[in-house]
């Protein structure tokens, strides 16, 4: 594709059944009612002239360029404000428009900088095309008179400046911080001559401001007022290439704006199914880390640990590896050797990988990092409702009425989606938050939660029964959905134990902490309040009773019939692009890719058939079964793709003892992680925008990852996976990604009509994509559980075996920061460190002072796992007894202290409850300054 | 040093009450900000970026349209001048009359000690020059006259 930029219509799109026929110019037009005329005039091709006007948001009528005339009708209205109506006559291009438009345009340039040619925004300018399309030839009033040109640009933002000389006060900058994302950091300050556009209040700059970088601003401006610093430095792209981001779940897609071989900027695509157009400071600005000092790109390899890296070519590397893979298969036995797929790499790359462990290696010990997350929630749904995967698309929150937020923090870890949410919430929306931090949905400007129920860490469980035994014992339950949809003997005895009364609200309150009034009106009002739609994050997989609470969520949502349709349902918000994607891949131990069991024969034969091999039909080992095999000495080799477990994964000391016993470990990454410093062998990874293939969002949405640059490391990472296979003697042949994913549909009944062909034509498919479904799904479960009854399952609350006690009397929890992306490897190395540069305690006020802490102070934090140092932040977000900390930063360390408990179904580590023991310190720990020398020295290169 | 900033932390967290009490007294009322912030500016002499930021707290506002709705409203300051205000209407019907030829006079008067502040239109036009004074409205002025108002200040 070339560089245009996409058309802008001016006007949101309106919804509606009836349509309305105009005239234009002498054209006829037909558009749904509602449309505004210059949206009317855009769509059959005409271009109003327009400054303050975008189609991402409601009309203005401010900067009077767009005027029209229409018959019958008095004046010269803006296009913008006037809704097309049946029969009306409007003209775009008469002689007194022209002398209006000019005169304005006359007005605006008096007081704007004549430097086009030395402008970043030159050639890519709307004030410079509607100069153009009104014929502007002189400005009668000279530019001596008062102005704008001496006021000084704001560039604290790391990303873009704001040079308010340029600015023609359209706001269209602040209307989409409001619409748009829903921050309200912006205002025009003053009036009059005096307005100008203002970040926060008149002592804030943009980074002090409320602005949390989502971009949506800069790509608002209609001028260089707002523009990207990269702009300003490299020039205006040349070529777009639409991609999908590699960070979290939403999976928004941008077009990557080119100059050579160069990255000049990331805009949001507007035909984004997931995002709309919409961005946050992550997918939008934080990419400069595939060109970071630290990135490795030559392939290289160590006899032991304790020497220097060697750098070698791919082929030494590969055959390096195979042999050692080899050797030690021949030793040990297929069963001691095994992989890990990640969640940020594509489908079609995570695919190889199991596929090299499955026909290769010998056996199933795969294994991918949606362990630590969402296994649960692969369990849990698929046993209630048959299938592995969120129910709708991020649109249907656009139709809910009630909305329950359950151990997520949408505004820090899937920002564009929430930016939607929110947008519904200030619609009228009622919202719940089940979370023991306050997080920015509970109140943030213009909206609050109707409840915040500030449970106990590790009490999800018995909070959503206590939800339950409301619903069931006040006669909420829907009951002709149940009867018709579910299992009614499972139901009856669902409700028989929800009812019983030491599951009431009153009595679990001792548990919970919950106030038992609050926790009987929000049940009644998800029950009642129109659809109920819920939203949960790892807040409810990382127990112990992860699985649990992932069934208890499927049995609210059945009882209360809010499935099977728009604005209701039930939807884990994915942590990382591909997590979905990656799980249907059959990257796990014990499933081939849509979930079908390794033990079941038709399937494996369907398999070996396809790559002539036979497959050992036992389930292999979860990665703590790994760690815990290679302690003892019977599991020696593993390859890891794209994954960080040793900062990743809980109870460090023990990720550590595992890898140091192995022989082989075979690290795929982009950087030296902290994991390569017991690996034998480094494989230099490609960034997502180095390679194709494809990855499957939080909404099973299937989406292509586009080639934007070729790969500074030399090769894809599908290729390199190959290489490996090759040099196992498997004799693959796979030419590009899409031969790939011609074998996954052809191995796939849910994937059976995918292809990038059709990827590529339409866009996006939500699977399943087959016979039965070949437009895809957008909502599942619409006619009937893919299960055939939903199940409802006893979720009995059994507390977590961590406690507190003397010795350790807080509950520490764990989360994420909008900025940084979960262990950092990318958002470190961006300049998105400005707003996080390592990671804090957040601690209650009354435990503070108890300790004589204050926010700065280096804390001591202690389990009976480990120890770390960090900073402490004094808030009363969390109640009294609950402490709060990112895992971003390997200087912290943070998951040292995690336990090794996990959730009984699926071995999900409770990431989020651990008891712990706060006291004021003076600096990092011991251990931590031995890390980071260990670090130091396990990352030295040897000299070529 | 501890010892020493304390009155000063005192004193903000005084403020702090006393602008919540504002805003408690307003909280219920149908848009309630224009309110709070007359009484704010009547109790203080200005809404400061702290009283600010608290009212857009109470209200679940951002603080920049806290921000943009003080900064619009001449009414409202972000800083206090203790001086004395007297607001002259140079407004059509006044300047007709002649208000422009009086604005040097009432400028040499007020000099630093007095804020001479530009309104237009005080609803006088009939007899204007007019100018206000706090709640107090001054009619059918001459530069004497204003030139004594100012100098009464």
């Amino acid at each position: 594709m070339g560089y245009e930029p996409q058309q802008d219509f001016g006007t949101p799109e309106a919804r509606s059944e009836v349509s309305v026929t105009l005239t234009i110019d002498g054209r006829k037009v037909t558009v749904p009612a509602g449309s505004s005329v210059m949206r009317a005039a855009a769509e059959c091709g005409g271009a109003i002239p327009k400054l303050c006007a975008s189609d991402n948001l409601e009309a203005f009528g401010s900067c009077r360029m767009c005027l029209i005339e229409v018959e019958g009708m008095r004046g010269t209205p803006a296009s913008c404000t006037t809704p097309a109506t049946e029969g009306m006559v409007v003209h775009t291009q008469t002689p007194r428009l022209e002398k209006l438009r000019r005169g304005v345009m006359e007005l605006y340039i008096s007081d704007h900088p004549l430097d086009c040619l030395t402008c970043s925004a030159n050639n890519d300018c709307e004030l410079q095309d509607a100069a153009a399309q009104v014929g502007l030839r002189d400005v009668r009033y000279g530019y001596e008179g008062a102005n704008h040109l001496g006021l000084t640009t704001d560039s604290s933002n790391p990303y873009f400046d704001f040079d308010p000389s340029k600015c023609i006060a359209c706001s269209r900058c602040v209307r989409a911080c409001d619409e748009v994302q829903g921050t309200f950091a912006l205002t025009i300050d003053g009036r009059g001559f005096a307005s100008k556009v203002s970040a926060g209040q008149a002592s804030d700059d943009f980074l002090s401001s409320e602005c949390v970088s989502c971009g949506a601003c800069v790509q608002a401006c209609p001028t260089a007022t707002l523009q990207e610093k990269a702009v300003k430095e490299i020039g205006k792209p040349e070529r777009a290439v639409v991609t999908t981001c590699a960070y979290c779940g939403v999976g928004c897609t941008f077009r990557a704006e080119m100059r050579g071989e160069q990255l000049v900027r990331m805009v949001p695509w507007k035909d984004g199914k997931a995002n709309h157009g919409h961005s946050c400071v992550k997918g939008r600005f934080a990419w400069g880390y595939g060109h970071h000092k630290d990135r490795i790109t030559s392939p290289m390899v160590r006899e032991t640990i304790d020497q220097p890296w060697r750098e070698v070519s791919w082929d030494e590397a590969i055959s390096f590896a195979a042999q050692r893979l080899g050797a030690i298969k021949a030793q040990y036995g297929a069963r001691a050797l095994g992989g890990i797929t990640s969640s940020r790499c594509s489908n079609e790359e995570t695919f190889l990988v199991q596929k090299l462990v499955r026909a290769g290696f010998g056996a199933n010990n795969v294994d991918t990092c949606a362990r630590v997350c969402h296994s649960p929630t692969g369990y849990g749904l698929k046993t209630t409702f048959g299938t592995s995967a969120g129910t709708q698309d991020f649109d249907s929150v656009m139709d809910a009425d009630v909305i329950l937020v359950i151990g997520a923090n949408p505004t820090d870890a899937h920002p564009v989606f929430a930016s939607r949410m929110k947008r519904r919430l200030r619609q009228g929306a009622k919202l719940i938050v089940i979370d023991p931090r306050r997080i920015d949905l509970v109140r943030s400007p213009h909206i609050e939660a109707v409840y915040h129920l500030p449970l106990q860490p590790g009490t999800n469980v018995a909070v959503l029964t206590a939800m339950a035994h409301v619903i069931v014992t006040e006669g909420l339950a829907d009951e002709d959905f149940i009867r018709e949809r579910c299992d009614w003997d499972e139901y009856q005895d669902w409700a028989r134990f929800v009812s019983e009364e030491r599951h009431s609200p009153e009595v679990l309150e001792a548990v919970t902490r919950v106030p038992a009034a609050d926790l009987r009106a929000a049940a009644r009002l998800y029950a009642e309040g129109g659809n109920g739609a819920i939203y949960y994050g790892l807040g409810v997989t990382e127990h112990s009773q992860g699985s649990s609470t992932v069934m208890a969520i499927a049995n609210l949502a059945m009882a209360t019939g809010n499935i099977g349709r728009r604005g209701v349902g039930v939807n884990p918000l994915r942590g990382q692009n591909n997590v979905q994607g990656a799980c249907d891949m059959g990257s796990f131990p014990h499933e081939l890719s849509g979930y079908r069991h390794i033990s079941d024969e038709a399937t494996r034969a369907l398999f070996e058939a396809d790559w002539g091999v036979t497959l050992d039909p036992e389930p292999g080992l979860r990665i703590p079964n790994m760690l815990d095999a290679a302690v003892d000495g019977s599991f020696r080799a593993i390859y890891i793709q794209g994954e960080d477990i040793l900062q990743s994964d809980p109870d460090t000391h023990h990720v550590t003892a595992g890898l140091k016993a192995m022989e082989l470990v075979i690290v795929h990454d982009l950087f030296l992680n902290e994991t390569a410093n017991y690996a034998h062998v480094f494989l230099p990874g490609s960034t997502f925008l180095e390679k194709n293939g494809t990855f499957t969002n939080a909404e099973r949405r299937i989406q292509l990852v586009r080639k934007v640059m070729e790969p500074a490391n030399g090769l894809e990472d599908w290729e390199v996976t190959q290489a490996l296979a090759n040099a196992m003697g498997l004799g693959w042949s796979y030419t590009h990604p899409s031969e790939i994913m011609d074998e996954i549909a052809r191995l796939t009944p849910s994937f059976a009509s995918v292809s990038h062909t059709r990827l590529d034509a339409e866009g996006s498919l939500q699977w399943p994509v087959n016979e039965a479904h070949p437009n895809g799904s957008s909502i599942m479960h619409v006619d009937g559980f893919v299960r055939g009854r939903g199940k409802f399952v006893v979720t009995e609350y059994i507390p977590t075996d961590e406690r507190t006690g003397p010795r350790f009397p807080l509950l520490l929890t764990t989360g994420r920061i909008l900025s940084q992306y979960n262990v950092g490897a990318q958002t470190r190395r961006t300049a998105n460190n400005v707003w996080h540069e390592g990671d804090v305690l957040e601690i209650h006020p009354a435990d503070a002072e108890n300790r004589g802490i204050r926010s700065g102070d280096w804390v001591h934090l202690a389990s009976r796992k480990g120890e770390t140092s960090l900073r402490a932040v004094v808030t009363d977000r969390l109640a009294p007894g609950v402490v709060y900390t990112t895992f971003h930063h390997p200087e912290t360390q943070a998951n040292v202290i995690t336990t090794e408990f996990s959730d009984w179904a699926t071995n999900c580590p409770e990431y989020k409850v651990t008891a712990v023991q706060v006291t004021p310190t003076n600096g990092p720990s011991d251990w931590q300054k031995d890390c980071a020398e260990q670090s130091a020295r396990a990352r030295r290169i040897a000299p070529e | 040093m501890e010892r020493q900033s304390e009155p000063a932390i005192r004193i903000v967290v005084d403020l702090q009450r006393k602008v919540l009490e504002i805003i408690a007294v307003r909280l219920g009322e149908e848009a309630p900000l224009l309110p709070i912030l007359h009484d704010v500016q009547a109790a203080f002499g200005c809404v400061d970026e702290a009283a600010q930021t608290t009212i857009a707290d109470a209200l679940n506002l951002s603080r920049a349209e806290v921000h943009g709705v003080v900064s619009f409203y001449h009414d409202f300051t972000s800083s206090a001048d203790l001086r004395p205000a007297l607001h002259l209407c140079r407004a059509e019907a006044c300047q007709a009359r002649g208000v422009e030829r009086m604005v040097a006079a009432a400028e040499a008067a007020a000099g630093q000690r007095v804020e001479l502040k530009t309104t237009y239109c005080l609803g006088l036009c009939s007899v204007g020059p007019a100018a206000r004074v706090g709640d107090g409205l001054h009619a059918r002025l001459d530069e004497t006259g204003l030139v004594k108002l100012v100098q009464s200040l």
